[in-house]
C-alpha cells in the first residue's frame, strides 16, 4: 500500500515539473535568449577582485610577453617582439610593450582578448581585415630557446664521444646524464618495437623524446610558458609521427589494413575501423600529450587560486587556507615533474609501437627457428 | 525568471563538469586496477619489483590519458 502511495506522489511532483517546465517554453520569446547570454557573460565579472578564469587562461594560453608578476605599480613582464602582415598594410613589428597590456591602440593594431586585431582610426575592430600574425609569442621563444639548450647539450656529448672520451674510456661529466637515457631509449623502445631495423628510427625517437622533455620540464618553471600544453604543438608532432608511420608502412601493413585477415562478414566492419584506426592512433598521441600537460598546469594553478578565491570570502579563511593549498600544490608539482618524464615517455613509445607495427613483416616459422638457435 | 531558462542558463557547464567527474571516477577504477595486479604481482615474485613498478607507471599514464580525453571533452562542452 505505502508503495503505491510513494509511487502515486512520485508520479504527480513529475506531472508537476514537467508542465511547469513545458509552459514557459511556448512563451519564450527571442529577447529571453539575449538576456540569459549577457548575463551569463556578465556573471563572471561579479566575482570582482579576483577573477579566476582570467588568472587560469592567462597562464595556460599564449601571450606575447613573458608575465611574471602583478606588482602594485604595474605587471612584471618581458615584451616579446610582435611581427604582424597584413595584405593591405604590409608588414608591422614592434615589441608588445607597445600594446601596454592591452590598454593602448599601435599603427593600427590592438590586442583584444590575447589577440592581435586591426582597428580603424576611430578605434573601432576592423573586422574585415586579414591579419597574420608571425609574432615571437612567450611558446616560440621557450621553443628556441629549448631548442638551444637541447642542441648543444647533444652536440657537445657527440663531440666527447667522437674524440674518444666515453668509447675508450669512461665517460665523463654530461656524457654521465645523457648515455643512460638514449640506452634506454634504445633498450626499452626502439628494439622491442622496431627489431633490427631501429636505427633507421632512432634518430626520430630520440629527437621526439628530448624535444618534449625539455619543453615539458621548461614550462614547470613558473613565470614559462605552455608549450606542451598548446594544442598547436602538440598537432605538428601528431602530424610529423603520423608521416613518419604512414610512408614506413610496407605491403603487409596496408595489406592489413584494407584486407584484413577476419572472417568475410566482419570484413565490412573491420575496413572501416582500421581505416579511422590510422588517424584516430596520431590524434590520441596528440590529445594524450595536450590535454595531461594543460591539466597539470591547470590544477597547480587552480590550488593556488584556491587561496585567492577563499580570500576573498575573507581574508582569515585566505590566510587559514594557504598552508593546505600550498601542500596540495607541492604534491601535485611533484607529481607533474613525474607526468613530464612519462609523457615524453609515451609519446616517444607508442610513436615506436606504431611504426613497428607499420614495418612489421610476415612472420614466417623460419624466423622462430631463428630466434630459438639464438637463445 | 523562468524556471526552465534558469535550468538551460548553466546545462552545457554542468554537463562539461559532469563528464569530467565521470572520467575521474573511471580513472580511479581503472588506475586502482592496475595497482591492485601490480602489488598482488609483486607479492607472488618480490625479486620482479622493478619491472613491475616500469609496467604499473606506464599503464596508468595509458589510463590517465584515456581520463584526460573525457576532460578534453568536458571543457569542449563548456566553451565551443
Amino acid at each position: 500500500m505505502r508503495v503505491r502511495t510513494v509511487k502515486c506522489l512520485l508520479v504527480a511532483v513529475f506531472g508537476l515539473f514537467a508542465i511547469n517546465i513545458s509552459a514557459p517554453v511556448f512563451a519564450q520569446e527571442h529577447k529571453e535568449g539575449d538576456a540569459i547570454h549577457t548575463e551569463g557573460a556578465a556573471a563572471p565579472e561579479k566575482k570582482g577582485g579576483f577573477d579566476a578564469q582570467e588568472v587560469i587562461f592567462g597562464h595556460v594560453l599564449n601571450a606575447h610577453e613573458f608575465h611574471f608578476i602583478d606588482l602594485p605599480s604595474g605587471p612584471v613582464t618581458i615584451p616579446l617582439p610582435v611581427i604582424l602582415y597584413s595584405p593591405e598594410r604590409g608588414f608591422a613589428s614592434f615589441m608588445s610593450s607597445k600594446f601596454e597590456h592591452g590598454h593602448a591602440t599601435y599603427e593600427g593594431y590592438k590586442l583584444h582578448d590575447g589577440v592581435v586585431v586591426a582597428v580603424n582610426e576611430d578605434g573601432s575592430i576592423n573586422e574585415s581585415a586579414v591579419v597574420y600574425d608571425l609574432s615571437l609569442t612567450r611558446n616560440v621563444v621557450q621553443m628556441i630557446l629549448g631548442l638551444i639548450a637541447l642542441v648543444w647539450i647533444l652536440l657537445s656529448v657527440a663531440k666527447r664521444y667522437k674524440s674518444g672520451q666515453g668509447v675508450t674510456s669512461a665517460p665523463k661529466g654530461m656524457q654521465n646524464l645523457i648515455e643512460p637515457v638514449i640506452t634506454f631509449i634504445r633498450d626499452e623502445v626502439a628494439k622491442p618495437n622496431l627489431g633490427h631495423k631501429y636505427e633507421r628510427y632512432f634518430p626520430y625517437l630520440l629527437t621526439i623524446f628530448f624535444f618534449i622533455l625539455i619543453n615539458n620540464i621548461i614550462g614547470l618553471v613558473p613565470g614559462t610558458a605552455n608549450v606542451t600544453g598548446n594544442i598547436a604543438f602538440t598537432v605538428v608532432l601528431g602530424v610529423i609521427s603520423f608521416v613518419v608511420i604512414t610512408l614506413s608502412g610496407n605491403k603487409h601493413y596496408w595489406g592489413h589494413i584494407f584486407n584484413p585477415p577476419v572472417p568475410f562478414g566482419i570484413k565490412f566492419i573491420m575496413v572501416p575501423v582500421e581505416i579511422l584506426g590510422i588517424f584516430t592512433k596520431p590524434i590520441a598521441l596528440i590529445v594524450r600529450l595536450f590535454a595531461n600537460m594543460l591539466a597539470g598546469h591547470i590544477i597547480i594553478i587552480c590550488l593556488i587560486s584556491l587561496i585567492f578565491i577563499f580570500g576573498n570570502i575573507s581574508s582569515g579563511i585566505g590566510w587559514g587556507f594557504s598552508p593546505v593549498s600550498i601542500a596540495f600544490t607541492t604534491f601535485i608539482y611533484l607529481i607533474e615533474v613525474l607526468v613530464a618524464f612519462i609523457q615524453a615517455f609515451i609519446f616517444t613509445n607508442l610513436t615506436a609501437v606504431f611504426i613497428g607495427q607499420a614495418i612489421e613483416e610476415v612472420h614466417h616459422s623460419d624466423d622462430h627457428k631463428e630466434l630459438a638457435a639464438k637463445h | 525568471m523562468e524556471l526552465l531558462t534558469v535550468l538551460l542558463d548553466g546545462t552545457a557547464n554542468a554537463g562539461g563538469a559532469i563528464g569530467a567527474g565521470l572520467a575521474a571516477i573511471g580513472a580511479g577504477i581503472g588506475i586502482g586496477q592496475i595497482g591492485k595486479g601490480a602489488v598482488e604481482a609483486i607479492a607472488r615474485q618480490p625479486e620482479a619489483v622493478n619491472d613491475i613498478r616500469a609496467n604499473m607507471i606506464l599503464t596508468a599514464a595509458f589510463v590517465e590519458g584515456v581520463a584526460l580525453f573525457a576532460v578534453i571533452a568536458g571543457i569542449l562542452a563548456m566553451f565551443v
